[in-house]
């Protein structure tokens, strides 16, 4: 394949510290061929779109375990559009009451991954939505 | 253990059923070719005293209670006193928190165990910046004193034993309980209970770090020297594998790293001028009780036995109870599943068998509801009856160590036993468990493992109910909990009213020897004490702190 690889950061939101998932998501996209980003702990929304745009990533992973994505994901995304950056999939993972969603959805996270989610659905979603956004 | 003669006897015999077993197989052949442990120790089709050939029933066994332990660390265990029900809790405010603890004292639970919010944990008050969206969510918000003093509110410190999952700020928190308890009129050395306090397990599994290591192993011994003298039946920390197994270890490797920490910890006590047998009674561990069921039980009973070698002949330690593993346990968080949830409540129970079987002090059983959200009242309700019925109503609690001789266990704790030095003297090789740490050699091991368990579900391999088997449509679950969304605005009126009322003098004094005492080697724990008794917040004395010492920056292993 001469087709570029696909660009993902991997972002831990928050104070929380359970990284498993993300770690395994990372890994997971990497053996799929993606070249992955991970941030490491604690990192704010301004700082997570700073190393986005600093990496040139074309999709952003978050995930959070403590409750706080309600806080934490939407100004991932309205940083982003701020920036007049509208092509990066932002995509959220972690512990998430299923009526949340909507309200993510909404703010313009892409997708929400929660528990029992297998890694090769992960894969198969960015394929598919790379370079689009939900505003498409 | 057997006669030489006999077992030779039996030997041949075993190799003739092996003989007539294997052309049955050629036509009915087994489930699998090889079956293995979730550590990936092989499970024979079956074991027989040919399988305990050396086995040494005084040194490898002995007796409950006695060295090494590995029956367990009481002589009548359970005949004697079942262990401490204690539900890990807390959200919200103190308030709500105090509420859930008094609602789990009535239904029949003996212990405490406090959770407490991130911010908290992480040293900041709930104004923070950083705490925004974090604020009571998956623990309790503690910013004072006073807090404190709400959260235990007509709870009598003398009466309960209280574990609280703290650790970056755990000299600040304890300091906070020994000043509640002293307005209660309950002096330090009536106090019983754990403290977290594990710093190493924080920079390898569960992120909830401040200080860089140095300073944090000085706070810990700090506290040890502390309450040696003045809160003797307090167990200073809780040495964790739990969080290093829900990052994703085999049952080895957290035994392997949660030992090679506890032996960090007792060499930094050491260098610091305690005696071993002075600190190391006090010391407890934490462990996780996972699906693989005869390789959870035979893992705790190892680990008793590793431990009291380790105390005995690398520390030299004289007193019985320097060399008792004594530990909590928690069913395993990561095992829960969203999908089908009151299914969990099934595989809660089997996990805690384990740990009674192992024969645990303390025992925390997850809710059902857990992959969702923080438990309800209902779930976490159900999740202690768990315990109580199998404390009360099927039996096994009724001998000691019931399992004790059974060959496949004795084997199988051989094995765990075995393949647990091999870790602890690669770790010894690199210099110990801070150097493993700092190399990213545990991080690395345990995030191999963790990937190799998600494969092995996502290929069908390790069978999830619900999730890769027997999966179901299913309507969304009802009654989760939510933490009230105005918790913050609480939270941060209570602190501001605190700041008018307090006496600004009183703090600045506290917190300047606070920092004069950090900058020297002074102990910790008075310092601390008079700040808190203050009111100075656990995020003006975290800061104090964290200016003298400087904050830990994370290596990043992927």
């Amino acid at each position: 394949m001469s087709e570029k690889p696909i660009r993902v950061l991997i972002a831990k939101a928050g104070l929380d510290g359970h990284d498993r998932g993300a770690k395994v998501i990372a890994r997971a996209l990497r053996d799929a061929g993606m070249e992955v980003i991970y941030t490491g702990l604690r990192q704010t929304p301004e700082q997570i779109v700073e190393t986005a745009i600093q990496e040139d990533v074309q999709v952003i992973g978050i995930s959070s375990l403590s409750g706080a994505h309600m806080h934490l994901f939407p100004p991932v995304v309205e940083l982003l559009r701020e920036k007049g950056i509208h092509d990066v999939l932002v995509i959220g993972g972690g512990i998430i009451p299923e009526e949340d969603i909507p309200y993510l959805k909404e703010a313009g996270i892409a997708e929400v991954f929660t528990p029992g989610t297998p890694t090769s659905a992960i894969i198969k979603y960015i394929r598919e939505h790379v370079g689009s956004t939900s505003e498409e | 253990m057997f006669d030489k003669t006999k077992l030779e006897e039996l030997e041949g015999r075993e190799q003739k059923w092996k003989d007539q077993v294997k052309s049955k197989i050629e036509r009915y052949p087994e489930r699998r070719e090889e079956f293995e442990t979730d550590s990936k120790i092989t499970i024979e089709r079956l074991y027989t005293p040919v399988s305990l050939k050396d086995f040494d029933y005084g040194e490898d066994l002995g007796f409950p209670g006695e060295y090494p332990f590995t029956r367990g660390v009481q002589p009548t265990m359970y005949r004697g006193r079942l262990w401490t029900m204690r539900q890990y809790a807390g959200f919200g405010t103190a308030e709500e928190t105090n509420q859930r603890f008094k609602y789990l004292l009535e239904q029949g639970q003996t212990g405490l165990s406090v959770a407490f919010d991130l911010p908290t944990q992480i040293g900041y008050d709930s104004d923070h910046m950083l705490a925004r969206g974090e604020v009571g969510k998956v623990g309790v918000a503690i910013d004072s004193l006073q807090d404190m003093e709400t959260l235990f509110d007509g709870i009598p410190l003398d009466q309960v034993s209280t574990s609280m999952t703290i650790n970056a700020p755990a000299a600040i928190i304890l300091a906070m309980y020994i000043a509640v308890a002293e307005k209660q009129g309950v002096p330090p050395h009536k106090l019983k209970g754990t403290i977290q306090n594990d710093i190493l397990k924080e920079y390898v599994a569960r992120g909830t770090y401040i200080f860089p290591p140095g300073p944090s192993m000085r706070l810990i011994t700090d506290i040890f020297a502390y309450c040696a003298k003045n809160v003797p039946n307090w167990n200073t920390i809780s040495i964790s594998g739990y969080h290093i197994r829900e990052a994703g270890s085999t049952a080895v490797q957290e035994i392997a790293f949660t030992l090679a920490n506890g032996i960090a910890y007792v060499q930094a006590a050491i260098d610091a001028g305690l005696d071993v047998d002075q600190f190391a009674p006090r010391l407890s561990f934490f462990f996780n009780a996972h699906l693989n069921f005869f390789e959870e039980i035979a893992k705790f009973r190892a680990a008793r036995r590793i431990w009291a070698k380790i105390m005995k002949e690398r520390f030299g330690a004289k007193n019985p109870r320097s060399m008792m593993l004594r530990f909590h346990t928690q069913t395993a968080g990561c095992t829960l599943t969203a999908q089908q949830p009151s299914v969990n409540i099934i595989r809660v129970a089997f996990q805690a068998l384990s740990a009674v079987l192992g024969g645990t002090q303390s025992l925390h059983t997850n809710s059902y509801d857990e992959a969702l959200a923080l438990p309800s009242e209902e779930s976490v309700l159900i999740a202690l009856r768990t315990q109580q019925v199998i404390a009360h109503e099927i039996g096994v609690t009724d001998t000691v160590d019931p399992l004790g001789g059974s060959y496949f266990i004795e084997s199988l704790t051989n094995q765990i036993e075995e393949n647990v030095w091999k870790y602890i003297e690669e770790i010894d090789k690199m210099g110990g468990a801070p150097k493993a740490i700092e190399k990213g050699y545990m991080q690395k091991e345990i995030q191999d493992s963790a990937y190799r368990y998600q494969q092995a579900v996502e290929s069908g391999e390790k069978v999830v109910i619900g999730v890769n088997k027997f999966k179901m449509k299913e309507e969304p679950p009802k009654g989760l909990l939510k933490v009230d969304p105005a918790v913050v605005e609480r939270q941060i009126e209570k602190l501001k009213k605190l700041k008018e009322e307090r006496d600004p003098r009183q703090v600045a004094e506290a917190l300047k020897h606070l920092r004069s005492a950090a900058c020297s080697d002074e102990n910790l724990m008075p310092a601390i004490l008079e700040a808190v008794k203050a009111y100075a917040t656990l995020g003006e004395i975290c800061n104090v702190l964290r200016e003298v010492f400087g904050e830990y920056q994370q290596q990043i292993v992927v």
